[in-house]
């Protein structure tokens, strides 16, 4: 009994307190909200499209487009020939459309080992890693119908593909084809040469480079 | 009224008063703890992918070069997720028959694109672009981990702000010479392991770190606007 008497007499004085709890849950619940509402992924997520962004928009769920089939972008209208093919007048030449200083063929060399390495590699002997893993074989560049090919073959191959070899055109730009058909020639003239080719003055450098050249090879090799 | 709490309840208020310190240190390193947990970075986790792809075996075990499929990364903000004629310029002849690589072949057939779980996102906020880090010689392993022996491939930073700062800070702990940036078994300079550059022999990455600092003009940058622009 009394604990009831006791119990009334406390909601009694709770009643006179109610409207300042209920401000305050009140604002618990606006400040829980206003955090919450805070919540949101709009600046982690934009509604823009990057690199590889997938999208409903088209059927394919690309949002990259390829360009609309004729259309040319400024700059890229390929009016030299013998640049972007290889040919002149439709013959494939044996010259290249720039001239090549020791900085291209360091830059073809550098994309040599990366690109052609796998099957063709370092030395052009066409006993790359993939071809040890079963990869067809392709030839040597030290044969001598290679040897007689135009620079421009070189150029066409990478740029079109032949036989198993798949186009290149989409990882290499013309320009570092062009030094990579440069350095293939070094490779071909690496194993292709006498002594007679070297300036006299030169020669007595030959076994000191030669020692280097065996270096640069193994830790080219061990790449 | 009859008491509500035992007395041996005081014990524990007692305890608890001068435990909140502790309590609140414990949530901390808690928070802490969810925070660089693998549940929450995704460091070490492996996603499923559509193809089973190994770094370990195509550029570890064949040494094949970072740029042969990631061809963008030297003049791109994005390294570049090879096409699947990329994939095809090897798999049309060889492991033809694998039903593991079928995904790939329907691609190349029906020019479908193969779709991949992305490892390593940052988000939209922030502008990262890898041609400037390995343009100064920072290597691809440095963020992306020993990748060459991931057999599937996971995170390995947590790409937070403090993971970038850290090397934005001191650039130096990280550098490398230009010519070691895509080895994928590059070992920094040790007392043990000498790494050459320019003639030199440096055998501590930090006396080399400055030297590679000063000599490709790294710049420290802090600036806010450096990746959130």
């Amino acid at each position: 009994m009394k604990l009831k008497i006791d119990r009334s007499a406390e909601s009694h004085s709770r009643e006179a307190r109610r409207p300042s709890r209920l401000r305050i849950g009140m604002a618990a619940a606006c400040l829980g909200a206003f955090i919450f509402c805070g919540c949101r992924l709009d600046m982690h997520i934009q509604p823009k499209y990057l690199p590889y962004e997938p999208t409903s928009f088209f059927a394919d769920g690309r949002s990259e487009r390829p360009p609309v089939p004729g259309t040319v972008a400024r700059g890229q209208l390929r009016l030299d020939e013998l640049f972007y093919t290889g040919r002149e007048n439709g013959v494939l030449v044996d010259k290249f459309p720039f001239p090549i200083t020791r900085a291209d063929l360091e830059r073809g060399r550098e994309r040599y080992n990366v690109y052609c390495t796998p099957c063709h590699d370092y030395t052009g002997s066409g006993q790359g890693m993939i071809v040890r893993r079963g990869f067809p074989q392709p030839p040597s560049y030290h044969i001598q119908r290679l040897r007689d090919e135009p620079a421009g073959h070189f150029f066409e191959v990478m740029t079109d593909g032949f036989g198993a070899m798949y186009s290149y055109a989409a990882r290499v730009e013309p320009a570092d084809r062009w030094r990579i058909a440069a350095y293939i020639r070094v490779l071909q003239l690496s194993h292709n040469a006498r002594i007679s080719d070297v300036p006299e003055s030169e020669r007595s450098q030959l076994s000191q480079s030669s020692g280097n050249q065996n270096s640069a090879q193994s830790t080219g090799q061990a790449q | 009224m009859g008491q509500i709490f035992h007395r041996s309840t005081n014990m524990v208020s007692r305890i608890s008063i001068y435990g909140a310190v502790l309590i609140i240190a414990a949530l901390a390193y808690a928070l802490y703890a969810i925070a660089m947990s693998p549940w929450y970075t995704n460091v070490g986790v492996k996603l499923q992918q559509p193809v089973p792809f190994s770094h370990r075996h195509h550029a570890g075990e064949l040494g094949i070069d970072c740029r042969y499929c990631h061809t963008s990364v030297e003049n791109s903000s994005f390294a570049g997720v090879p096409p699947t004629q990329t994939c095809m310029t090897c798999h049309s002849q060889i492991w033809t028959n694998s039903s593991m690589l079928e995904p790939v072949r329907a691609s190349y057939r029906n020019d479908t694109s193969l779709e991949w779980q992305r490892v390593n996102a940052l988000p939209d906020f922030v502008y990262f672009d890898h041609s400037i880090h390995i343009a100064k010689g920072v290597g691809c392993t440095t963020c992306h981990g020993q990748i060459a022996e991931m057999p599937l491939t996971q995170r390995a930073g947590t790409l937070y702000m403090s993971w970038c700062l850290d090397c934005h800070r001191q650039p130096e702990k990280n550098l490398r010479p230009k010519a070691e940036v895509f080895d994928p078994f590059y070992q920094p300079p040790s007392r043990l392991h000498a790494v050459t550059v320019d003639g030199m022999e440096f055998t501590d990455q930090l006396t080399m770190g400055r030297y590679l600092r000063k000599e490709y003009k790294v710049a420290s940058l802090q600036y806010c606007s450096t990746c959130h622009r």
